[in-house]
């Protein structure tokens, strides 16, 4: 029973919604509403799990004194502080003004930009250890990826000037990101398409259910 | 709003400035246009005003009831005016007359068409379409008036039963479900199926025996989506048998995940991998852990437990944004074995490059019938299979076809009207 | 030195920079160091030398560590900040059929505008915003926002509050309800798309503000797609454009256009190609090339330099790190 039940739940919810893609009429129509509401309203009790077992293991991490247990007093402070002010402000908390809005605007956007910002750093520490001309066809791609890097800046045209207009690295660069890149974007795209049809199917007959524990 | 008063009230004001017209302009001007009300000037007076002419209504079809169409044709605007856009008025029925005329929407001008979607499947409505002209006054102001059309027949809404735009899906969709049951059933009926090397999955034993080996931590990050993602299942379906392989080298397994139903869902999983290789005893709760549904604070959280704990080998599998990069990177730095595995088609270049060995696409969805090596599961690869070559045969006839403008092939392929 | 202790003095200096960098700001002293052509001819030349420094050392067998990969970045990026070099940007043909697209728009059109993105993305995606939003606006176009994201309302309502300040957009008196609303955000991904196909207010009961959807002018009679002329997606990743356009577009014929980072934009050229999408802007590139198109020089425009920079530095490290590659022998299978 403790297999089957989310199997048949899984069966009959993956039968419905491929029909309603196909059969607009009442009931089918309503499915889609129905089942993401489901989803949401499991989702939002299900919150509660993650953020207890958050505090949980970070308060065990506290009173234990383990390693690092520095960071877990940040966390149980942070997550204190945010829901204490949410709640304390009622259903207005997003409104511009409120402390909840400043701590979105002044602590928030910033640290997350800072991550977001680690990219540019990241992209060009991976650049330089991995774009490397090993064959022809990484040659290929090293060269590609020069021209879009020239191409998508400013100074690509400045360094190309003496060029005809429509070979600059600008146009280049467009040349490249509207064919080239695009069919190996597709190609990937329908392989990608096609393994999820072949997943979606296997969960829906019940053939692949290692997800629900257990491995086979 | 109730436009049939609003007209009047136009038509009236309109009258009034036909005969006052002189009079406003030179002494009231200002005072006139700053109504509430559009003004009709000239329009009104020098040329008669073209209304919208043949109000088609239609039910809305392939679609679930509460919606009628209409359509019209629009008007030559007179010299000097332009249209600005039409209102849609429409009135229930009321035995075989027409109640009254209501404003139920507006387009700007180049419609021909609107949808209106906030009608009830049992009654019957008729409408009418009124332009709206606009020109410029005798003092430089924007003057606007309104020309309203005939009447429409009577119309009612009506669910339908299948969405025949969508018929091509439709027959795509059985004929791929038709290849890939059909070779499960031939994969079931004991025939064996080939499948090839897949470097990221061969490596799993491998990656995991180099954490035993050097005594640390093994990390899995089954991606920053839900449940309701094909690819955190495929990823958390990996989890299972990397979950066995570590239970029975005895290495530490951690799983940090961003989503509370992934917790409860891969916190079994590899309890279930643990009992499945006789070694309940060895798995901990806190192994599976909650971190944050933020995306960069869970990136954020990942780097600093990876940076401080230095893992010997991180898999990445399930479905990753703009934080893949911020990931691998980390993990390459402290010289981790990483097995990545996603389906975004924009991350994979990023785990290409900072990662051991990457899942491209469709293989993060092979993994599971490449690790279990059930029949059954390899039986649905062959079938994905048929179904990428019917596609590439379609793709170079096609391609023929449009190139020699034989026909337009690719009309197949969208959304039917 | 410990991994904490490292930490430690990172957060340390991190918080260091953050105060003088605010105390600047605060007291105008960041905005009034501007270097000349001929300092910042100094400092680039001065990178160049470094770079070089970085090719001879590699050329002599001594390979360089990731963090000065970092410094050199961090550098590019800052430094740019405070030059005065003027660079010529040239429209890209997706950003120009965006903006072909709403200038095409006869006044009063209705733009449906999705904030699909958080903070995170902001710096990329905020320059689009404020510019599309500034011309819709001044082109007396009528704007309809929204977002599926939770915090896109939020960064809608920031790009508002930015452009307000322009004054030809504050001489013009806007009105919120009458030529711009926020609907705000809404649970669903593209559940709530598919919905909006219906009725708009089945989703969207009030605004952002708790003004009932029947009292605002502007959408009172927009019932679902059918009443917008044109859309704009700035989109950060799930749901985003795809799902706009597998919905909105494919299903119910919406005239679409996107911003997307420079991450996700190399896939939206499948839809652009397709003709599902009607201009796209990728990336801080795609924000500039807007900005001069609807001469709103903003953020973009801006950090173009940067941009630049950072992208020679990228070209540069990998030149280096081939080098380093063919030194080293293993280029002679090439």
């Amino acid at each position: 029973m403790r297999r089957e039940v989310p199997l048949l739940i899984t069966g009959i919810v993956g039968v419905v919604f491929v029909l309603q893609y196909f059969i607009p009429h009442w009931p089918f129509s309503q499915v889609n509403t129905w089942f993401s509401d489901w989803f949401s309203i499991v989702g939002a009790f299900a919150i509660w799990l993650g953020a207890l077992n958050l505090l949980k293991i970070s308060a065990l991490k506290v009173i234990g004194k383990k390693s690092d247990w520095g960071y877990a007093i940040v966390i149980i402070i942070s997550f204190i502080i945010m829901v204490a002010i949410g709640f304390a402000e009622g259903k207005e908390f997003r409104e511009q003004g409120t402390m909840f809005s400043w701590l979105y605007e002044y602590v928030y956007s910033p640290l997350s930009a800072t991550m977001f910002a680690l990219l540019a750093f990241f992209v060009a520490s991976a650049s330089y250890r991995a774009f490397r001309a090993r064959n022809l066809d990484a040659t290929l791609l090293l060269m590609a990826g020069f021209l879009i890097m020239l191409g998508r800046v400013p100074v690509g045209d400045s360094i190309s000037f003496f060029l005809p207009e429509n070979y600059q690295f600008s146009q280049v660069a467009s040349w490249i990101m509207t064919w080239p890149q695009t069919a190996g974007q597709r190609a990937i795209m329908i392989g990608i398409a096609l393994g999820l049809v072949s997943t979606s199917l296997r969960i829906i007959l019940g053939i692949e259910r290692a997800h629900l524990g257990g491995g086979d | 709003m109730n436009l049939q008063l609003v007209i009047r009230s136009r038509l009236f004001v309109g009258l009034a400035q036909v005969c006052f017209f002189l009079f406003l302009l030179v002494n009231l001007g200002p005072l006139a246009f700053a109504q509430d009300e559009p003004v009709p000037t000239q329009l009104v007076d020098s040329t008669p005003l073209n209304p919208p002419t043949n109000i088609e209504v239609a039910d809305t079809p392939n679609d679930a009831g509460g919606s009628i169409t209409i359509r019209w044709t629009e008007p030559i605007p007179p010299e000097g005016t332009a249209i600005k856009g039409y209102y849609i008025l429409r009135a229930e029925a009321v035995g075989n007359e027409q109640g009254q005329f209501d404003v139920v929407g507006e387009t700007s001008t180049g419609s021909s068409e609107l949808l209106d979607g906030n009608v009830v499947d049992t009654l019957n409505y008729y409408y009418r379409v009124a332009v709206i002209y606009s020109a410029t006054g005798v003092n430089g102001l924007e003057v606007e008036a309104l020309a309203e059309s005939g009447i429409s027949r009577m119309v009612s809404s009506s669910a339908q039963w299948f969405d025949w735009r969508r018929i091509n899906v439709f027959v795509g969709v059985i004929f791929l479900c038709g290849f890939i049951l059909y070779y499960i059933s031939r994969a079931k009926a004991g025939k064996k199926l080939f499948i090839r090397k897949i470097a990221g999955l061969e490596a799993v034993d491998e990656a995991v025996g180099r954490a035993t080996e050097m005594g640390k931590k093994i990390y899995f990050i089954p991606g920053t989506q839900d449940m309701d993602n094909v690819q955190t299942i495929a990823g958390v379906t990996i989890l299972g048998r990397v979950a066995e392989v570590a239970a029975t080298y005895d290495t530490y397994l951690e799983v940090p995940v961003s989503r509370s139903l992934v917790l409860v869902t891969a916190k079994e999983i590899v309890k279930e991998a643990y009992s499945k290789v006789g070694r309940p005893d060895a798995f901990h709760e806190d192994q599976v852990h909650y971190l944050t549904d933020d995306q960069f604070g869970y990136a954020a959280g990942i780097d600093g437990m990876v940076v401080r704990e230095k893992p010997a080998t991180i898999f990445f599998m399930g479905a990753f944004y703009a934080e893949s990069l911020i990931l691998a990177e980390t993990g390459n730095s402290i010289g981790a074995i990483q097995i990545a595995g996603t389906a975004m088609p924009s991350q994979l270049p990023f785990f290409v490059a900072a990662c051991d060995y990457t899942l491209i696409g469709e293989e993060l969805f092979a993994a599971s019938a490449y690790l279990a090596r059930e029949p059954k599961l390899l039986g649905s690869l062959k079938g994905q299979d048929v179904g990428k070559a019917i596609i590439l045969f379609s793709i170079v006839i096609g391609v023929l076809l449009e190139t020699f403008g034989v026909w337009r092939f690719s009309s197949l392929f969208g959304v039917l009207d | 030195m410990s991994t904490r202790a490292k930490e430690l003095l990172v957060v340390g200096i991190v918080l260091l920079f953050c105060i003088i960098a605010y105390l600047g700001k605060v007291y105008g002293w960041v905005d009034t160091v501007v270097f000349s052509p001929m300092v910042s001819m100094i400092v680039v030349g001065i990178i160049i030398l470094g770079l070089v420094f970085v090719l001879i050392r590699t050329l002599q067998g001594r390979l360089i560590n990731r963090q000065v990969v970092f410094l050199f970045v961090g550098i590019a990026v800052i430094m740019p900040f405070f030059m005065s070099i003027t660079q010529k940007i040239r429209t890209s043909p997706e950003v120009q059929q965006l903006y072909d697209a709403v200038a095409e728009l006869p006044k009063g059109s209705k733009v449906l505008v999705s904030f699909d993105y958080d903070p995170p993305s902001a710096p990329e995606l905020q320059p689009m915003a404020e510019a599309f939003l500034y011309y819709c606006l001044s082109n007396d176009l009528k704007v309809i926002i929204m977002g599926l994201w939770p915090q896109g309302a939020q960064q809608a309502n920031l790009a508002l509050e930015a452009i307000m300040k322009n004054e030809k957009l504050a001489a013009k008196g806007l009105e919120y309800g009458k030529d711009y609303v926020n609907l705000g955000y809404q649970a669903g991904n593209e559940f709530v798309i598919q919905r909006m196909g219906a009725d708009f207010s089945s989703m969207f009961r009030t605004d952002y503000s708790g003004r009932h959807y029947e009292e605002l002018e502007l959408v009172k009679n927009v019932k679902n797609f059918s009443n917008i002329d044109y859309s704009f997606n700035l989109s950060a990743g799930y749901p985003g454009t795809q799902e706009w356009v597998q919905v909105a577009v494919d299903r119910y014929g919406l005239k679409m256009g996107c911003g997307n980072t420079a991450v996700q934009a190399p896939m939206m050229y499948t839809y652009l190609n397709a003709g599902q999408l009607v201009g796209l802007l990728g990336g801080m590139n795609g924000a500039a090339e807007f900005e001069q198109l609807v001469k709103y020089p903003g953020k973009g425009t801006k950090f173009m330099l940067s941009q630049s920079f950072a992208h020679m530095i990228v070209i540069a490290f990998i030149i280096i790190g081939n080098v380093a590659f063919f030194r080293s022998g293993r280029g002679k299978k090439l």
